[in-house]
């Protein structure tokens, strides 16, 4: 089975990968691939960082510079790379916890700075790593091993909470639409400041199992159901609109990139 | 460029230090009675072509400067007490990771908020054992702004060459002391900067090549795709869970600094050659220390002074021989105790073993210590 692009941007050797039956998150990670290999980009100078958790370990698979950092931390080590050499393509690769609960904090100032990143969050809902503890992204009165009587918490809206903070561009797309994502990823590659593409992926075996939301292909159908593009579903009836899911591109606009800024107070000086 | 005669704090002649020694990068979070060296870096790097950040906290401080570490610039950062601690999950990450960045802790009195204005020594111990499981440790300590100078630069040459982070752990005293300082050109201090591998040469990230200390460290961009993780990993650079190669790592990441002490530990003996009695310090409470042993000569008693300058490692066969040769070694140190019992497993009752301490934010002055060390007689 040749496969150019898992043959050119995979590292063969480390498959098979960690992930569970059905996880959508090998889905996210060759939407990467394709998105890389659609805007042509170094391997080279293409560097994805992580932090910890199931989506953190996709760097491992994948033939860039890698780096697998601490719980949390991977948009801190990211600008320390980014900051350090601004010719590398900064990817990074975090899931819902570890990018708006323990790297939250990292997440609204890189966005805040508008510093060049392109960031995937692979949300799957859960903490799937450690079993299935509820997440910052867990709808209320769900189920997790820490909420075996439901969730009181009220989930973030990662790509708004993105948005808020100054991330300039700002998408939500589906494990199930992966053109859709591929086509955000890219756009967030061109696109020349902080960029946040949230990116919905399904855990059947601990979010599923635990919220009885069937087998893997039933949560595909699930978010092939639940997720509208936002434009569209402005024109819908209210009727139609309940239920459902906003996704789609929500911001996409210039401003100042941080390292660009430095280098402008580094040539000021040289006068 | 001649040298300069500058009168300096020790938090500056840090920088000064630091870029000297090639620092191009620094990563931090301001926090007292560190912040000048934040300050400073912030004025000078830009200037050098360099970089300056200012970090949402201290665990992102130390993270940033271990991502620009690893695309080959030399990077540093600064904290005190409060973040020392927040600190501490990375340093262990820089540790098993093997990338190079030098860690200034100017320490104030803790725990906690603590005093953030007064001195102390109480993270000499945090220094050693504050991340979690075994790691190789470097930590140096000045008791001069030349010396905080001399030391910032050695750190960054030890960083470099053993692929470790290095602990800087200054101290109030010489942190906001200030004294006459010569800073020398850069053409005569030496540089140390790490091994790379030839372009196109057969690389593995955590291979030892022949002749090498450590492995050689390719930059991220240069040409050489590689897995860097906080995971036991093999030579490759990818996680491995066999309990071997767990244990080669392991062996490995503590032999580097265990079977290269000789090289890495520095100290001072003064008056120790017919000493009868020891006084044992080090850092900015070493000042006063040396005063006392002048002192104490003057009244014609037999004492010496040893001063740590790496405290980690621990200059181990320094210590016991002088456990050997003296009746009484003074530990005196701004906390409740942490070098003390070091100074007390090396010696293994040779000689009795004594603790002037004190943590409540003042220094200990000569008198004191005179005091102190008369109790044995």
């Amino acid at each position: 089975m040749n496969n150019p692009l898992v043959e050119n941007y995979f590292r063969m050797d480390k498959f098979p990968h960690i992930w569970c039956p059905g996880c959508g998150h090998g889905i996210i990670m060759a939407a990467i691939a394709r998105a890389i290999e659609a805007k042509g980009l170094d391997k080279d100078k293409v560097c994805i960082v992580s932090g910890i958790g199931c989506s953190s370990r996709a760097p491992g698979y994948m033939d860039f510079n890698t780096l697998h950092t601490t719980h949390g931390r991977a948009l801190a080590f990211a600008t320390g790379v980014k900051l350090a050499n601004p010719e590398l393509e900064v990817i990074v690769i975090a899931g819902d916890g570890d990018l708006s609960a323990i790297g939250g904090n990292h997440l609204i100032h890189a966005a805040r700075r508008n510093i060049n990143l392109t960031t995937i969050c692979f949300n799957n809902n859960i903490y799937g790593m450690t079993g299935g503890q509820y997440s910052p992204t867990t709808p209320t009165h769900d189920k997790g091993t820490t909420a075996p009587h439901g969730n009181i918490d009220r989930p973030f809206d990662i790509t708004q909470l993105a948005a808020g903070a100054g991330a300039t561009y700002a998408a939500k797309s589906t494990a199930f639409h992966a053109k859709q994502l591929q086509k955000f990823i890219e756009t967030a590659l061109d696109h020349k400041g902080f960029s946040m593409v949230e990116a919905i992926s399904v855990c059947p075996t601990y979010y599923g199992r635990k919220n009885k939301k069937g087998s893997a292909v039933d949560m595909m159908d699930w978010l092939k159901d639940s997720f509208v593009d936002h434009k569209v579903a402005e024109k819908l009836p209210p009727e139609k609109r309940e239920g459902k899911f906003l996704m789609g591109e929500f911001v996409n606009k210039q401003e100042p990139e941080y390292t660009e800024l430095y280098d402008q107070v580094i040539e000021s000086l040289k006068k | 460029m001649a040298k300069v005669v500058k009168f300096l704090q020790g938090n500056e002649s840090c920088v000064e230090g630091a870029l000297i020694a090639g620092m191009r990068l620094y990563s931090g979070y301001p926090i007292t009675p560190s912040t000048e060296i934040a300050e400073l870096s912030a004025e000078r790097l830009p200037r050098l072509g360099g970089k300056f950040i200012q970090m949402e906290d201290e665990i992102a401080g130390i993270a940033g400067a271990i991502g620009a570490s690893l695309t080959g610039v030399k990077a540093m950062t600064a904290t005190s007490g409060p973040g020392f601690s927040l600190k501490q999950e990375n340093i262990g990450y820089a540790a098993i990771a093997e990338i190079p960045l030098v860690i200034v802790n100017v320490q104030r009195g803790g725990p906690s908020t603590g005093l953030p204005t007064s001195p102390g020594q109480g993270d000499v111990m945090q220094a050693k054992w504050g991340t979690h499981g075994d790691h190789p440790v470097i930590c140096l300590t000045p008791n001069s702004v030349k010396e905080t100078f001399d030391l910032t630069i050695r750190a960054f040459n030890l960083a470099e060459k053993y692929r470790t982070p290095v602990i800087l752990l200054t101290d109030e005293i010489t942190g906001h002391m200030r004294e006459k300082i010569e800073i020398p050109d850069v053409s005569e201090v030496e540089i140390y900067d790490r091994k790379v591998p030839e372009q196109g040469a057969d690389y593995k990230a955590y291979r030892i090549d022949e002749g090498d200390i450590v492995p050689k460290m390719a930059p991220f961009g240069g040409g050489f795709r590689y897995h860097v993780t906080g995971l036991f990993h093999d030579e490759t650079g990818f996680p491995s869970n066999s309990t071997a190669n767990a244990d080669i790592m392991i062996k490995r990441l503590m032999a580097k600094v265990e079977d290269n002490k000789d090289d890495i530990i520095t100290y001072e003996s003064y008056m120790t050659d017919d000493a009868e009695y020891l006084i044992l310090s080090y850092g900015g409470t070493a000042r006063t220390a040396k005063a006392a042993v002048k002192q104490l000569r003057s009244e014609g008693i037999k004492v010496g002074m040893f001063r740590l300058i790496t405290i980690w490692p621990f200059p181990e066969e320094q210590v016991r021989a002088l456990g050997e040769q003296v009746k009484d070694i003074l530990v005196a140190e701004l906390n409740y105790g942490q070098i003390v019992h070091e100074v007390e497993r090396v010696v293994a009752s040779k000689c009795s073993v004594r603790l002037c301490g004190k943590a409540n934010g003042e220094v200990i002055i000569p008198s004191e210590l005179v005091a102190a060390f008369k109790e044995v007689l």
